[in-house]
C-alpha cells in the first residue's frame, strides 16, 4: 500500500503553487504554474478513482477561465467553451471565480462555483461545464447587492451533505441566502448578522459576511465584517460567538469535517486595522460552537503583518485534521495537529489568494510523482 | 467591402492560437470580422480578447495601421485591403 500523500495547492497573486507532504511537516514545493496570473479559487476533487485540480484562473488581460488536470498539474485542459460564461442574453460577463467547490462524495460530478459579479454556478460534469443558478442570478433582492472591497461575488457555497436540497450561500455585500429546493429558489438567512455600516445595523439584507461554513451536525458559522456569528437553526437566526476573540474582524471561517463545535478563525485588529492584533498572527479554535475561544500561534512568526484572505485557509480530511493558510505576505502555514502548531511550507510568493489541501490516498500518482522529481524543492 | 488583412497577436497568445502570432486573413471588412474569423479554430483566443458579451476586454487593444480602434468605430471599425491588425495588451497589472 502507498504511503498517503497530502496536496496542498496555493493560489496567489501571480500563479499556483503546488505542495506535496507525506508527513505535513516537510513539503516539496513545485515551479509555478500559470505565471503572472491570478489564481482565485481552487477545488481539489479526489471522488471517484482520480485526483482532479479546478482552478481558477484570471488573467488581468485577457480575463477569468476555469482550468483542470487529472494527474497533479503535470498537464492542465481548458476547454474551448467557457466552462463559467453568461449566456449573451444575461448581458453581463464573469469577472473572477471567487470559488470551487466539488460537493459531497454521493453526489458524483457535482461542482459549485461562486463569481463576480454575483452569480452561483453548478457543474454535474465534473467542472467541465457549469451552469448558472437563474433563481439567484434572477433574484428580487439582486438590486440591493453591493460590493465590497474586493467586489461583489458570491463566494461562500455551503451544500448540505445530508439533505441535497438545502444549500446556503453567503456573498459579499449582501449576507446569507438558502435554498431548501436545492437552488431553485433562494430566501434571506442572515437574521442577527449585524452590519454596523448601514443606518439599520441589523437589516434583513447587506450584510458583508465575508465567509460561511458548517459544522459536522450542520450548525452554520460565519466570519463577518466585524463580528463572528453561530446559527443552529439554518440561518434563521444567528447569534454572537465574538466573545473570547481578541477581535471580531476577519476573513477566514473553518470547521472541521467530522466534529461537531470545532471551527477556527484568524483574527483581524477591525476594517480599519487589517493586520492580527499586536502584528501576531494566531489561530483562534472553539471546540465547544464558539462558546470559548483558545489561540495557538507554534511556529508562527512573532511578527507579521500580513492579512489572511478569505480563501486563504483551509482544511483536509485526515485525522488529526490538517490546517493550512497563507498570507498576503506570501508564505504558507500548515498543521498537522488540528491548529495548534505550524510548519512553513513556503514562503516569499506573491500574495496568497487561496488554499486548498487532500489527501491523496493512493500516494502520488506514477506521473504526478515524475513531475514532481522534476520540481525544485522549495519548502 | 471584404478585405485581406494581416493580423499581428502578442507572443503570450500564441499557445492558444495555435502557436502563431502572425494571420493573413481574407473576406472581412471589419475588426469584429477579423475576430470572428479567428474565433472559428480558436475559441480560446477569442475569449480571451472578448468577454461573453462580446465586448473588447478592457486591457485588450486592437490596432488598425496603428490606430486604436476605441478611438474609431471600436469593433465596427472597417478593414480595407492590406491593412495590419494589431493585437496587443495594454500597461496594467501590478
Amino acid at each position: 500500500m502507498e504511503t498517503p500523500a497530502y496536496l496542498l495547492a496555493i493560489g496567489t497573486k501571480k500563479g499556483l503553487w503546488l505542495a506535496t507532504s507525506t508527513d505535513r511537516r516537510s513539503w516539496n514545493v513545485s515551479q509555478p504554474h500559470f505565471l503572472m496570473q491570478e489564481i482565485p479559487s481552487i477545488g481539489i476533487d479526489t471522488r471517484g478513482n482520480r485526483t482532479r485540480l479546478l482552478v481558477g484562473v484570471r488573467s488581468e488581460h485577457f480575463g477569468p477561465t476555469v482550468v483542470h488536470s487529472d494527474d497533479l498539474g503535470s498537464s492542465w485542459n481548458e476547454p474551448d467553451r467557457a466552462s463559467i460564461a453568461f449566456d449573451e442574453g444575461d448581458g453581463a460577463a464573469v469577472e473572477r471565480i471567487w470559488q470551487i467547490l466539488p460537493d459531497v462524495p454521493d453526489r458524483p460530478g457535482v461542482v459549485w462555483a461562486g463569481a463576480q459579479p454575483i452569480s452561483v454556478w453548478k457543474s454535474t460534469d465534473s467542472g467541465e461545464s457549469f451552469e448558472l443558478n437563474r433563481g439567484l442570478w434572477e433574484h428580487p433582492d439582486k438590486s440591493e447587492w453591493g460590493a465590497g472591497y474586493g467586489g461583489a461575488a458570491a463566494h461562500s457555497i455551503v451544500p448540505d451533505p445530508r439533505d441535497p436540497g438545502l444549500v446556503h450561500i453567503a456573498m459579499s455585500t449582501g449576507g446569507v441566502y438558502r435554498s431548501r429546493d436545492g437552488g431553485a429558489n433562494w430566501e434571506r438567512a442572515s437574521k442577527g448578522i449585524s452590519a454596523y455600516f448601514l443606518p439599520d445595523p441589523e437589516p434583513e439584507i447587506g450584510q458583508c459576511v465575508h465567509k460561511i461554513a458548517a459544522d459536522a451536525d450542520g450548525r452554520l458559522y460565519a466570519q463577518n465584517h466585524r463580528g463572528v456569528f453561530r446559527s443552529d437553526n439554518q440561518g434563521e437566526q444567528w447569534v454572537s460567538i465574538a466573545e473570547g476573540l481578541p477581535a471580531d474582524f476577519g476573513f477566514v471561517m473553518l470547521t472541521h469535517p467530522r466534529r461537531s463545535g470545532t471551527a477556527w478563525v484568524i483574527p483581524l485588529v477591525s476594517d480599519y486595522e487589517r493586520i492580527a492584533p499586536g502584528g501576531h498572527l494566531a489561530v483562534h479554535r472553539t471546540d465547544d460552537a464558539g462558546e470559548t475561544w483558545r489561540a495557538f500561534d507554534g511556529g508562527l512568526p512573532a511578527v507579521d503583518f500580513n492579512t489572511v484572505l478569505r480563501d486563504a485557509a483551509c482544511v483536509d480530511a485526515s485525522d488529526p485534521v490538517g490546517v493550512y493558510f497563507g498570507t498576503r505576505g506570501g508564505t504558507v502555514f500548515a498543521s498537522s495537529d488540528e491548529g495548534e502548531s505550524f510548519v512553513e511550507v513556503a514562503t516569499g510568493l506573491p500574495d496568497v489568494l487561496c488554499v486548498r489541501a487532500a489527501v491523496l490516498d493512493g500516494g502520488l500518482t506514477p506521473r504526478g510523482a515524475a513531475a514532481e522529481a522534476e520540481r525544485t524543492t522549495a519548502g | 467591402m471584404a478585405a485581406n488583412v494581416s493580423v499581428v497577436l502578442p507572443q503570450i497568445l500564441a499557445d492558444v492560437a495555435g502557436g502563431r502570432t502572425e494571420f493573413s486573413l481574407t473576406g472581412v471588412d471589419s475588426v469584429r470580422a477579423v475576430l470572428d474569423s479567428l474565433a472559428g479554430p480558436y475559441p480560446i483566443l477569442a475569449r480571451r480578447l472578448r468577454d461573453e458579451t462580446g465586448r473588447l476586454r478592457r486591457y485588450v487593444n486592437v490596432y488598425v495601421d496603428g490606430e486604436d480602434v476605441r478611438r474609431r468605430e471600436g469593433l465596427d471599425t472597417a478593414v480595407a485591403d492590406g491593412q495590419e491588425v494589431i493585437v496587443i495588451q495594454s500597461v496594467a497589472g501590478g
